[in-house]
């Protein structure tokens, strides 16, 4: 029997160590994993709780990333709760397997701490590894600051294990700026926090002897479109199951979470949807504006994937013009946060303004004046009626300004 | 051509030959039940005639149609040894209380690797033309190889 943690009502964690302690209040059967910078701290930690009696669980080292999430999928098609960390390259190495958790229905709960990808090798926060996983068939909810790493985590697993879900679920946070970071943390104590994310109830598992199961059959043309299908209706489905569990999460802890927030939208002219950090960041530059009469406002979608199309139109269609902030480098194409907003905001019949801006790559500081500008920018397209400015800038970066493509629209 | 000890359901169907469902009714994350009842003991104490296999299981299944060579079985040379039925990759050699009863023409692919271990002399498996008649194939046999001085 694992023993129990002594928590203070408020305690100083940075996102590594609040990750980590959630993992051990769910009280997970196997953690396997390769410690990569800058999640390792959630491996470190949880290491150190199983060493110390606190966890009742197996922990395995891996040999590679590949191998941590191979040996998740392995546990969890034997019939365990199971969960892991990584960033970045440990991200991409396991990217292969994270198509085989999802496509199995294994509810792996992974903690991703979100970091650039090499090269340049950076070990510095941005949201590549998070885009990496988009089309990985996981639930993706994001964290803005260690509170929320906590609480999501718990959520996490009542999420991926319901049985109307059976989907592996992704907590991310930002790297270094959330993760290593000490904030104050209200935390539950261990009974309440297992009592919420509740037993696990395995389904098909493989150490059932009694009924044998194949995991991972073979699918050509004749099957395989099928069960895609299945799987991907499961994922906009679980939006139900998402919203159920916050509402839990509330009426237990008083903490809010909707799968798109929105700060300051109530009369909002202009606004800048981003996630991660830079949601904070830009919840103060829009207070700031709104001393000079500029009606700013924020939206965050807290679940990246399934993708909110429809909370986040209802939360922008009566805006004028807005700014969709990329933090991954979009490689020949428009970012991929507003390509999906635009696509939404094209079924409005206002249709506001859509403006991308790439920022904050490999960990580059974006600041208040930032997001600033960037609102007086939202500002000035809402004022002429069209966008004024190359439709994809670059803020932040050193060089003459860079921007590309220009609208055909009202100009 | 059905074979020693086999159920009614081995090998009735064609790989692909299966009813095609829409995705609301595929199982959830492609897990297959082998059986289509749950155990009541290990199954490894199941014979495999007596195991009910379901459609999902490979059992069921046939993939005679791709085999191009076949294994013949001449039960008056074998020696009981067993050496076919530990190295057939595809436990497609049926054997009851150490005793080789036949091949599971169902799912045996004609490697010849039961043809290569066996040890007697002449062999006991031989490989031959997927179309040969059984018994036209006994009636080939070579005679024992005299050792040469």
């Amino acid at each position: 029997m694992a023993e129990k943690f002594q928590l203070n009502e408020v305690e100083v964690w940075d996102g590594n160590y609040a990750a980590s302690q959630a993992l051990r209040q769910a009280q997970v059967d196997v953690v396997a994993a390769y410690p990569i910078t800058p999640s390792t701290p959630i491996v470190e930690n949880y290491g150190s709780y199983v060493a110390d009696g606190y966890v009742d669980g197996e922990f395995v080292m891996a040999e590679s990333e590949h191998g941590a999430m191979s040996a998740c999928v392995g546990a969890a098609a034997a019939g365990g709760r199971v969960a892991t960390a990584t960033s970045s390259q440990g991200f991409a190495l396991m990217v292969e397997v994270l198509y085989q958790a999802s496509g199995m229905r294994l509810p792996i709960i992974l903690t991703v701490v979100n970091r650039a990808l090499a090269a340049p090798l950076n070990v510095r926060g941005d949201h590549s590894d998070m885009y990496l996983g988009r089309d990985s068939g996981w639930i993706q909810l994001d964290a803005f600051n260690a509170q929320e790493a906590y609480d999501l985590t718990l959520c996490a697993f009542k999420i991926g294990e319901d049985m109307r879900v059976r989907l592996p679920v992704m907590v991310h946070q930002d790297g270094f700026l959330t993760s290593h970071t000490a904030q104050n943390v209200y935390p539950l104590d261990d009974d309440t926090a297992y009592k919420f994310v509740g037993k696990y109830q395995p389904y098909e598992e493989m150490l059932d002897f009694s009924k044998p199961v194949t995991y991972g059959a073979q699918t050509e043309e004749d099957w395989h479109f099928e069960h895609k299908a299945k799987q991907h209706k499961a994922l906009v489905d679980s939006r139900a199951v998402i919203d159920e569990v916050f509402e839990e999460f509330k009426k237990l802890t008083g903490r809010e979470y909707n799968r798109v927030e929105k700060y300051l939208m109530d009369d909002a002219e202009v606004a800048i949807v981003a996630l991660g950090t830079t949601v904070e960041t830009s919840i103060v530059a829009a207070k700031k504006l709104r001393e000079e009469g500029i009606k700013a406002g924020v939206v965050a979608p807290r679940c990246f994937r399934p993708f909110p199309f429809d909370d986040i139109r209802d939360a922008l269609e009566n805006t004028k013009a807005v700014a969709v902030l990329d933090r991954s480098a979009p490689m020949g194409a428009m970012g991929a946060l507003f390509n999906e907003v635009s696509a939404a905001l094209y079924t409005t019949p206002n249709r506001p303004l859509v403006t991308n801006y790439i920022y904050g790559l490999g960990g580059r500081d974006f600041a208040v004046n930032d997001a600033i500008n960037i609102f007086k920018e939202a500002k000035a397209n809402a004022d002429a009626g069209y966008i004024t400015t190359p439709i994809q800038q670059f803020s932040g970066v050193r060089g003459p300004k860079l921007g590309f493509f220009e609208t055909k629209r009202g100009k | 051509m059905k074979g020693v000890l086999a159920t009614e359901k081995r090998g009735i169907r064609e790989l692909g030959a299966e009813e095609k469902v829409g995705w609301d009714e595929v199982p959830q994350g492609v897990i297959l039940e082998s059986f289509e009842e749950v155990l009541k003991e290990n199954v490894a104490h199941i014979r495999p005639e007596e195991r009910p296999y379901s459609d999902f299981n490979s059992y069921t299944a046939t993939v005679a149609s791709w085999r191009v060579i076949k294994p013949v079985y001449n039960r008056d040379i074998c020696i009981d040894c067993q050496n076919c039925w530990v190295w057939c990759p595809d436990t497609s050699i049926i054997s009851r209380d150490k005793q080789m009863l036949g091949i599971d023409y169902d799912h045996c692919k004609g490697c010849g690797v039961c043809v290569e271990v066996c040890p007697t002399n002449p062999k006991s498996l031989l490989m031959f033309a997927e179309a040969e008649e059984i018994e036209d194939a006994l009636a080939k046999w070579p005679e024992k190889k005299k050792k040469s001085k």
